[in-house]
C-alpha cells in the first residue's frame, strides 16, 4: 500500500449548522477523537470517496483530508495550526466552539 | 419615474434615516420568502452546495471555520435604535450573544444555523434590514462618511447618494453577476472619512464653478492581493448625470474586465491594466453612446430619498455648554473622553461622539447583546434614536447635546463602552483573521489584543497622538492593512503564522499604500516592533506632526534602519 507522509483524517462541515465534523467509524462525528485515522494512501482514498458521496448525499460540505499526529492515546492532532484551530474554536473565545464543550481535548 | 410612492414621502419629520414604503417592504420580504424556499430545498437535497452557494452567498451567509457566518448590511453605516436593538435581540436568539461591526460597516453573526438564517432575515426584514448583496460578486452595501449630515467640514449628507445608490444597485439584473466584486464609497466632506480613494468607485461630492452639487468620480482603487489607490476619471459629473455615468463605468468593467483569472478580476486591475486614460475613454464613449433617458436622474425621487436624511429637530444653544466646561475639569477621565472621542458637531451646542468598540485588550468591533441594547438606549436618551457604524469598528452617536456628555459617558461607562482611544494607537482595525475566516492565513485579534495591552495606559497613547494600526489576517486585507499608518499582514511562513508590517499607509484624500518594513516577524514580537516604531516616530516628530507626516518627512529607509539596528542588537527582530 502506498504510504502517507502523515495520517490523515478526514474532516467536514455540517450542512445544517456548519459545526466542524469528522469521519469516524460509524459515521460524521463532532469530536476529532472519534475521527477515522487513514494510515496510507489507499485508505485515505477511501476516506475522501465516503466524503464525496456524502457531499452528494447532502450532509456534509467543504470535505477534506488533514494530515495528523496520532498520539500514544490513539488520538488524531492536526498538524497544521488551522486544522488546530477547527478543532476547538476561536482562540480568542475559549468559552465558544467545540473548546467550550470540553470535546477538544476528548479522548474515544 | 419611480417605483415608490412619492405620497410617503416625509419632508421634515424627526426621523433621521431611511424608511421602506410598501414597495421596498414587499421587495425585502419577497427576498426573505424566496431565500426561504431555497433553504428547504437545500435541506431536502433539492440544491446541490454549488447550486446554492450563489443564493445564499447573495444573502450574506458564508461558510467559515466553525459555523456558518451571516453578514448583514447596514447602509452606509446608518441605524436607528429600534434596529439596534433588534440587532441585539437576533444575536440572542439565534446567535451567540455577540455580534462583530466589520471595516465595511456591516455586522456579523458567527454562529448562524442554516436553518435559522430565513428566520433571522424575517427578523430583519421587520426592522427594514436585509443581508442582500453583502457578499457575492455584485455591487456590495454602498458605504459612507460615518459624520454625515453632521460634520462640520461636509458639503452634502452623502447617504442620499449612498440610498440612492442602493436602490439603482439592488438585483441590477445587469450587475449581478459581475467579474468580481464591487465595492462604492461617498463621502460629502472636505477630509474623507470613508476611504474612497481605495473603493472600486469613490464618489466625492463637489461643488463645480456654478455652484452646483455634483460628484468628483474615482475609479479603481482597491486593497486586497494587489492594492492600488484610486485614480479621478472624471472630476465633475452633475447629479442628474450620476447613474447614467455609473452604469458606463460597470458596463465598460462588465465587459472588459478579467474573468480568467479571480485574482485579476476587480475593476482597479483593468484601470492598472489599460491604464487610466483608456479605461476613460471607454466610459465616455459608452457614456456618449447609451441611451441615457432609460437612466435619466429623478429629481423627485432624489428629493424624496434626500427629504428622509433632514436634519432631526435640534434646541437652540449656546457654541458650547458652559455645564460640560465645569464637568471635564471635575471629572478627569471624562474629560479625556470628551478630548479623544468627541468630534465638533454643524450645529452649535451639539458633538459627535465616537464609542470605541475597542476597550484594551478586547476584540476590535465586537459588541455584546447588552451592549448593543445600551448603545440604542443610549441613542434614545441623547441622539434622537440613530447611530452610525463606521468602517473604523466603532459606533457613532451623531447628536448629542454638549450638556448631556457626561450622563452619557456615565451610561456607556457602565456598560465597558467609554474606552477613551478613538483614533490612538489602540484602537486598531481588526479583520476576524483565523479565529473565525476560512480564507484567513493568520490570525489577527490576538495580535490586535497584545498590541492594545502594550499600550494600555491612555495617557501614554494620548501622548503619541493619532496613529491608525491596521491588522489583515490575509492578503484579501478586510482589515485595511495597506492604509494603516502601520499595517500588519498574517501570513503562513514555514507553517507557521508570520506577520509582515508596512509603514506609510494612509486611507484618506492623500492615499498611500504602506512600504514593507522588513522580513515577517513572530506574533510573539509584534508589539516590541511597534514599540520600537512608536519609539523612534516619537523621537523624530515636529511639533504637531501626525506619524504619516513624520514618515514621509524623514522617509521609509529611516525606519527601516532603526528596526534593523534594534534587531542587532539583540531585539531578535
Amino acid at each position: 500500500m502506498p504510504a502517507l507522509k502523515h495520517p490523515q483524517i478526514l474532516l467536514a462541515s455540517d450542512l445544517s449548522d456548519g459545526e466542524v465534523v469528522f469521519l469516524g467509524a460509524e459515521g460524521w462525528e463532532r469530536r476529532h477523537a472519534r475521527a477515522r485515522v487513514a494510515h496510507d494512501k489507499d485508505e485515505a482514498a477511501a476516506l475522501e470517496s465516503f466524503g464525496k458521496a456524502e457531499i452528494a448525499k447532502n450532509r456534509v460540505v467543504d470535505v477534506y483530508l488533514a494530515d495528523v499526529e496520532v498520539g500514544a492515546d490513539g488520538v488524531p492532532t492536526p498538524l497544521h495550526y488551522r486544522e488546530k484551530m477547527r478543532l476547538k474554536g476561536p482562540s480568542v473565545r475559549p468559552d465558544l466552539g467545540k473548546q467550550a464543550k470540553g470535546a477538544a481535548h476528548d479522548r474515544p | 419615474m419611480t417605483a415608490h410612492d412619492p405620497s410617503l414621502a416625509r419632508p421634515n419629520a424627526p426621523t433621521t434615516t431611511y424608511r421602506y414604503d410598501e414597495y421596498d417592504a414587499t421587495f425585502v420580504r419577497e427576498r426573505v420568502a424566496e431565500f426561504r424556499e431555497q433553504v428547504r430545498r437545500r435541506l431536502e437535497g433539492a440544491l446541490t452546495e454549488d447550486e446554492f452557494r450563489p443564493f445564499r452567498l447573495m444573502n450574506g451567509l458564508y461558510l467559515q471555520l466553525h459555523a456558518y457566518m451571516l453578514r448583514v448590511a447596514i447602509p452606509y453605516g446608518t441605524l436607528t435604535a429600534r434596529q439596534m436593538r433588534r440587532l441585539a435581540d437576533i444575536a440572542d436568539k439565534y446567535d451567540r450573544g455577540y455580534g462583530h461591526f466589520t471595516t465595511r460597516q456591516n455586522l456579523q453573526y458567527n454562529w448562524p444555523k442554516l436553518v435559522d438564517t430565513p428566520d433571522i432575515l424575517e427578523s430583519l426584514a421587520e426592522v427594514e434590514m436585509h443581508a442582500i448583496q453583502t457578499s457575492g460578486n455584485c455591487i456590495r452595501n454602498v458605504t459612507a462618511d460615518h459624520f454625515s449630515g453632521v460634520a462640520p467640514d461636509e458639503i452634502e449628507d452623502p447617504r442620499a447618494t449612498a440610498e440612492f445608490l442602493r436602490q439603482w444597485s439592488s438585483a441590477h439584473p445587469e450587475f449581478s453577476f459581475l467579474p468580481r466584486k464591487f465595492k462604492i464609497a461617498v463621502t460629502g466632506a472636505e477630509h474623507d472619512r470613508a476611504a474612497i480613494m481605495v473603493h472600486d468607485v469613490g464618489l466625492r461630492i463637489v461643488k463645480n464653478d456654478a455652484g452646483e452639487i455634483g460628484y468628483q468620480v474615482v475609479v479603481g482603487g482597491g486593497l486586497g492581493r494587489t492594492p492600488f489607490v484610486g485614480k479621478i476619471i472624471r472630476d465633475y459629473v452633475s447629479r442628474a448625470d450620476l447613474l447614467a455615468y455609473l452604469e458606463a463605468i460597470m458596463r465598460v468593467y462588465n465587459r472588459f474586465g478579467r474573468r480568467d483569472n479571480k485574482y485579476k478580476a476587480r475593476i482597479k486591475i483593468l484601470v492598472h491594466e489599460k491604464g487610466i486614460d483608456e479605461v476613460r475613454a471607454a466610459v465616455e464613449a459608452e457614456f456618449a453612446a447609451m441611451n441615457r433617458s432609460v437612466f435619466s436622474f429623478d429629481p423627485d425621487e432624489f428629493e424624496r430619498i434626500a427629504a428622509f436624511f433632514t436634519p432631526p429637530p435640534y434646541e437652540s444653544l449656546p457654541a458650547e455648554s458652559a455645564k460640560l466646561r465645569t464637568q471635564r475639569v471635575a471629572h478627569p477621565a471624562f474629560g479625556n473622553f470628551v478630548d479623544v472621542n468627541v468630534s465638533p458637531h454643524r450645529v452649535p451646542g451639539y458633538a459627535i461622539v465616537t464609542v470605541s468598540l475597542k476597550p484594551i485588550g478586547g476584540i476590535p468591533g465586537d459588541a455584546t447583546s447588552q451592549q448593543m441594547r445600551v448603545l440604542a438606549d443610549a441613542s434614545e436618551r441623547f441622539g434622537f434614536g440613530e447611530l452610525r457604524v463606521s468602517h473604523e469598528q466603532n459606533i457613532i452617536l451623531p447628536h448629542v447635546k454638549q450638556e448631556d456628555l457626561f450622563d452619557l459617558w456615565k451610561l456607556l461607562d457602565g456598560a465597558h463602552l467609554a474606552t477613551a482611544n478613538a483614533g490612538l494607537v489602540s484602537d486598531i482595525i481588526s479583520c476576524p483573521g483565523l479565529d473565525y475566516c476560512s480564507l484567513a492565513t493568520a490570525r489577527s485579534i490576538p495580535v490586535a489584543q497584545a498590541i492594545s495591552k502594550r499600550f494600555s495606559d491612555l495617557s501614554r497613547q494620548r501622548r503619541i497622538g493619532k496613529l491608525g494600526i491596521k491588522i489583515s489576517g490575509c492578503i484579501n486585507a478586510c482589515g485595511h492593512h495597506h492604509v494603516g499608518a502601520i499595517g500588519i499582514l498574517g501570513l503562513e511562513k514555514k507553517g507557521q503564522e508570520s506577520y509582515q508590517i508596512t509603514l506609510g499607509g494612509d486611507p484618506t484624500f492623500s492615499a498611500s499604500i504602506g512600504e514593507i518594513l522588513g522580513p515577517g516577524v513572530s506574533a510573539e514580537q509584534v508589539p516590541d516592533v511597534i514599540e520600537h516604531i512608536v519609539d523612534f516616530y516619537l523621537a523624530e516628530r515636529l511639533e504637531g506632526e501626525a506619524f504619516i507626516e513624520t514618515w514621509r518627512r524623514i522617509g521609509h529607509a529611516r525606519f527601516k534602519d532603526v528596526l534593523r539596528r534594534e534587531g542587532e542588537d539583540g531585539a531578535d527582530i
